[in-house]
C-alpha cells in the first residue's frame, strides 16, 4: 500500500508567532519552525500502516525552501522518499489554491492508496485543506480520524468531533485527516538521521508540477488578510475578595458568564 | 524557559544532528519526569527503552554490531546532555555502555556477533558486576568464584555489591575468580539475568540518584557457559579496568552535566531574585560565585573531551580518565554546593533541584573508583610504579 502524507513546516508554537507588516502573511523567517506536530503524528501512523501492510510512504510538502527540513525530520521518522513542491509565486497562496497545487504534486507521485493529512495546521488552521484536496482528486474524504484500520481495499476510521465519535469506511484510494489523540509519534532514531541524507527529496517547481502561476499566490488568492492587529493584552480580570462568601460569588461569577 | 544549549564544537554534522536528537529527548522525556522520580525512586524502564530505540544506548560501538561508530568525544557529550536533565538517567546510558565494553574489546567475532547486536540494540540493559560488599576500592581482592565444571561450563557462587541496574538489567559483565588470588585470578564472564541461581536482594536507600537502582546481585552456584567467558581465563582484571577507564569518562560527563544544571537553576534565579532593591546577580559576591562555578565547568568538560579524543586517537588514555574523572567531579561536587547557596534558603527546599543536584553530586565522587583511587592511579603513572 502507498501512501502520501502531506505535511507542513510551521512555526514553533512555542516561539512568537507573528505576521509580517507587508502582506500580512506569516512571517515564516523570524520564527523557529517546526515539522507541524499533527504531521508527525500523520507521519506516525503511515509508518504503523506500511510496517502492517507494506508498501510505500512518501511526504509531500508545500513551503519555502527551508520547508526541506521538515521533510528530513519525516524521513529520518522513516518515511521512504518525499517531494518538494517550492516556488516563489506560491508565496500567500490560499487554502483554496494551496489544496490545488498539493492535488497537482500528488498526481505525480505513482499508485497511491491512501493520503494521509492533519486535520489542522497549528499556524493557518483553516482545517479545510484535506478536505479540499480530496475533492479536487475525486477521493472520499475520511475527516478527523482517531483510529484507523486498512483491511484489503476497504479503510475504516473512527472519526471523533465535537458532536461525537462515528464508524466511517470508505475504499481506497481516499484521504484521511487524523486528530491530535490517534498516536504518540516516534522519535526519529540517530541511524534513522543518517539514513535520512540518502533518501531521494524531489524538488518540483510550478512548472515541474503541472500548476499553472495564475493560480496561485497572494495576488491570485480568494481571500486577502486587510489587516491585523496583535491581540489586546489581557486586562485583569475581576478579582474575587474571600470575606465569608467567597465561594457562592465565584459560583455566581460563572454562573453569569454561562460556565455552570 | 528550557535550558540554554551550550555551544559546542562537533566533528561532524552527524553529531550535531545526534545531539540535536538528545537535547529533544531529554528537553520533552527526561526533565518532565526527573523531579518526581527522584521523589519516588521509581526506575524509569521504558525511558531507557525509548532512548534505545533512538540509537542512544549503543553510540560508541562499531555500526557492524548494531552500535552508531560514534566517537567518545561525541558520546559523553550526549551523556552530559541527559545527565544535565537527569543525572540516574545519563549514568544509566553511561552504566550500560560500560558494560558493554568487555564484549566488544575482548570478545571473539564469534561472541559479539551472537550477543552485542542485542546488547547494542536498544531493547535490553546491562549491569557491570565488580564490586563487592568486602571489596571496592581493592578489586582484585574479589571472592566471588566461578568454579569450572568437567562439560566446561562454570558455577558462579558470591556476592557481588552497589551493582547499578542489579536486577532491573538484562545481562550483566561479571568479573569472578578463576584462579588463585590477586588479579591474575580473576576472569571476566557474559552473564544473562534470569539465570538460575542469581538474585538480586532488594535496592540501596540512597542519598540521592534514588531513581538508579543500585543492588547487590548474589550468585548461588549459578550455571554461566564455557562460551560466555570474555578472554582467557585470568585475563578477567584487564577486561574490568579498560572498562573502567572508558567508564571513568563517562562519570566525568556526568558530573559536568549535573554542574552545568545547577548553574543554570542559578543563573535563572541570581536574574530574578532581588536583594537591597537590586538583582542579587549585581551582587559581585554573589556573580562571582556564578563565573567560578562556569568556569570549573567548562574547564571540566574541557579536560574529559581532551581524554576523550585521545582515546579516539588510539593512545593512551588512562591517566587523563582518571584526572578528568577527579577534576569533574570534585568540580561538581563544588559547584553544587555553590549553587545551592546562590539561592539562599530557596537553595535548601525541595521547590527547586540545586539541594538535590548537590545530594546527586556526592555520589560521583564514589563511583567508579573513589576520587582517592584516582588519585592513586596518577600518582602511579607520574612515579612509574
Ligand atoms: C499568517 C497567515 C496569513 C494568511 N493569509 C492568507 C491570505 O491572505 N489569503 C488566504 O486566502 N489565506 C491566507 N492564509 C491561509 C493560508 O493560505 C493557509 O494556511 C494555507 O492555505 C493552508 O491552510 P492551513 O495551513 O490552515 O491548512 P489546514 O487545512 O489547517 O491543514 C490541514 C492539513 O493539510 C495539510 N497541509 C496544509 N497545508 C499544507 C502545505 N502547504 N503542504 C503540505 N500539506 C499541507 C497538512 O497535512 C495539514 O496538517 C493565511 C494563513 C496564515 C497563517
Ligand atoms: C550508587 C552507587 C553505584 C555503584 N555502581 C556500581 C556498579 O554498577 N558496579 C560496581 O562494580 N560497583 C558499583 N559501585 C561501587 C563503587 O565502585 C564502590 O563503592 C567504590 O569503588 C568504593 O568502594 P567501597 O565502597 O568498597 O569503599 P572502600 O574501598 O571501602 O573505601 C572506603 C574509603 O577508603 C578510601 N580508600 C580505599 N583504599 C584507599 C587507598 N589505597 N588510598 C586512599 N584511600 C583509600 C576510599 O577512597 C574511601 O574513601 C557503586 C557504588 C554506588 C554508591
Amino acid at each position: 500500500m502507498n501512501i502520501v502524507v502531506l505535511v507542513k513546516q510551521v512555526p514553533d508554537t512555542n516561539s512568537e508567532r507573528r505576521l509580517t507588516d507587508s502582506d500580512h502573511t506569516l512571517d515564516r523567517a523570524s520564527a523557529d519552525v517546526v515539522l507541524d506536530e499533527i504531521n508527525e503524528r500523520a507521519v506516525e501512523e503511515a509508518l504503523r500502516l506500511q510496517e502492517a501492510h507494506g508498501g510505500e510512504v512518501t511526504v509531500v510538502t508545500m513551503g519555502p525552501d527551508s520547508a526541506t527540513d521538515a521533510l528530513r525530520k519525516a524521513l529520518s521518522m522513516g518515511a521512504d522518499k518525499a517531494v518538494h513542491l517550492s516556488d516563489a509565486a506560491l508565496h500567500g497562496s490560499d487554502a483554496v489554491q494551496t489544496a490545488r497545487a498539493l492535488a497537482k504534486v500528488i498526481g505525480t507521485v505513482e499508485g497511491v492508496d491512501l493520503v494521509l493529512a492533519g486535520n489542522e495546521a497549528t499556524d493557518g488552521r483553516m482545517g479545510a485543506v484535506p478536505a479540499m484536496v480530496a475533492e479536487v482528486l475525486g477521493l472520499p474524504a475520511l475527516t478527523h480520524a482517531r483510529k484507523v484500520e486498512v483491511d484489503g481495499s476497504t479503510v475504516r476510521v473512527e472519526r471523533e468531533t465535537d458532536e461525537g465519535v462515528a464508524f466511517v469506511e470508505a475504499a481506497l484510494p481516499a484521504l484521511v485527516s487524523v486528530g491530535e489523540k490517534i498516536n504518540e509519534p516516534r522519535y526519529p532514531s540517530f541511524k534513522g538521521i543518517m539514513a535520512a541524507k540518502k533518501k531521494p527529496v524531489t524538488t518540483l517547481g510550478l512548472a515541474d508540477a503541472g500548476i499553472d502561476a495564475a493560480e496561485v499566490g497572494l495576488a491570485n488568492a480568494a481571500t486577502t488578510v486587510v489587516e491585523a492587529a496583535p491581540k489586546p493584552p489581557r486586562s485583569g480580570g475581576q478579582k474575587v475578595e474571600d470575606a465569608g462568601d467567597g465561594g457562592v460569588r465565584i459560583a455566581e461569577f460563572l454562573a453569569a458568564q454561562k460556565l455552570i | 524557559m528550557g535550558a540554554p544549549v551550550i555551544d559546542r564544537q562537533l566533528p561532524t554534522d552527524d553529531a550535531a544532528a545526534l545531539l540535536d536528537l538528545t537535547r529533544d529527548l531529554a528537553t520533552r522525556e527526561l526533565a518532565p519526569r526527573a523531579a518526581e522520580a527522584e521523589r519516588t525512586g521509581e526506575f524509569p524502564r521504558e525511558l531507557f527503552r525509548t532512548l534505545g530505540r533512538a540509537g542512544l544506548l549503543g553510540l560508541p560501538y562499531p555500526e557492524e554490531y548494531g552500535g552508531s561508530g560514534q566517537p567518545y568525544e561525541v558520546y559523553l557529550q550526549v551523556v552530559e546532555e541527559l545527565a544535565r536533565a537527569w543525572l540516574a538517567v545519563g549514568l544509566g546510558v553511561s552504566v550500560h555502555t560500560l558494560s558493554c565494553h568487555g564484549l566488544a574489546s575482548f570478545g571473539t567475532e564469534e561472541q559479539k556477533r551472537r550477543w552485542l547486536p542485542d546488547m547494542l540494540g536498544g531493547e535490553l540493559l546491562g549491569a557491570y558486576c565488580l564490586s563487592e560488599p568486602h571489596c571496592g576500592s581493592d578489586a582484585a581482592a574479589l571472592r566471588t568464584r566461578a568454579e569450572r565444571q568437567p562439560d566446561g561450563d562454570y558455577l558462579v557462587t558470591g556476592t557481588k555489591a552497589w551493582i547499578t541496574h542489579g536486577g532491573v538489567a538484562d545481562f550483566c559483565t561479571l568479573l569472578a575468580r578463576t584462579g588463585g588470588e590477586g588479579a591474575k585470578g580473576i576472569s571476566a564472564f557474559l552473564v544473562e539475568a534470569g539465570t538460575p541461581g542469581m538474585v538480586a536482594a532488594p535496592a540501596e536507600r540512597k542519598m540521592g540518584m534514588k531513581s538508579s537502582v543500585t543492588a547487590q546481585v548474589v550468585f548461588d552456584r549459578a550455571r554461566v557457559a564455557e562460551q560466555r567467558r570474555i578472554g582467557a581465563e585470568g585475563e578477567g582484571f584487564g577486561v574490568a579496568m579498560a572498562a573502567l577507564d572508558a567508564g571513568r569518562l563517562g562519570i566525568a560527563a556526568c558530573a559536568v552535566g549535573l554542574a552545568q544544571a545547577a548553574l543554570d537553576v542559578a543563573v535563572e534565579y541570581a536574574g530574578e531574585r532581588t536583594a537591597f532593591g537590586r538583582p542579587i546577580g549585581d551582587f559581585q559576591g554573589v556573580s562571582f560565585l556564578l563565573a567560578d562555578a562556569a568556569a570549573g565547568v567548562e574547564a571540566s568538560r574541557q579536560l574529559y573531551l581532551a581524554a576523550a579524543r585521545r582515546k579516539d586517537a588510539g593512545r593512551p588514555y588512562a591517566t587523563q580518565a582518571a584526572m578528568a574523572k577527579l577534576v569533574a567531579t570534585d568540580t561538581c561536587m563544588k559547584v553544587t554546593t555553590d549553587m545551592v547557596q546562590v539561592l539562599g534558603g530557596a537553595g535548601y527546599v525541595e521547590d527547586y533541584p540545586v539541594e538535590r543536584y548537590m545530594r546527586e553530586a556526592k555520589v560521583l565522587q564514589i563511583v567508579e573508583g573513589t576520587n582517592q583511587i584516582q588519585r592513586l592511579v596518577i600518582g602511579r603513572a607520574l612515579l612509574d610504579r
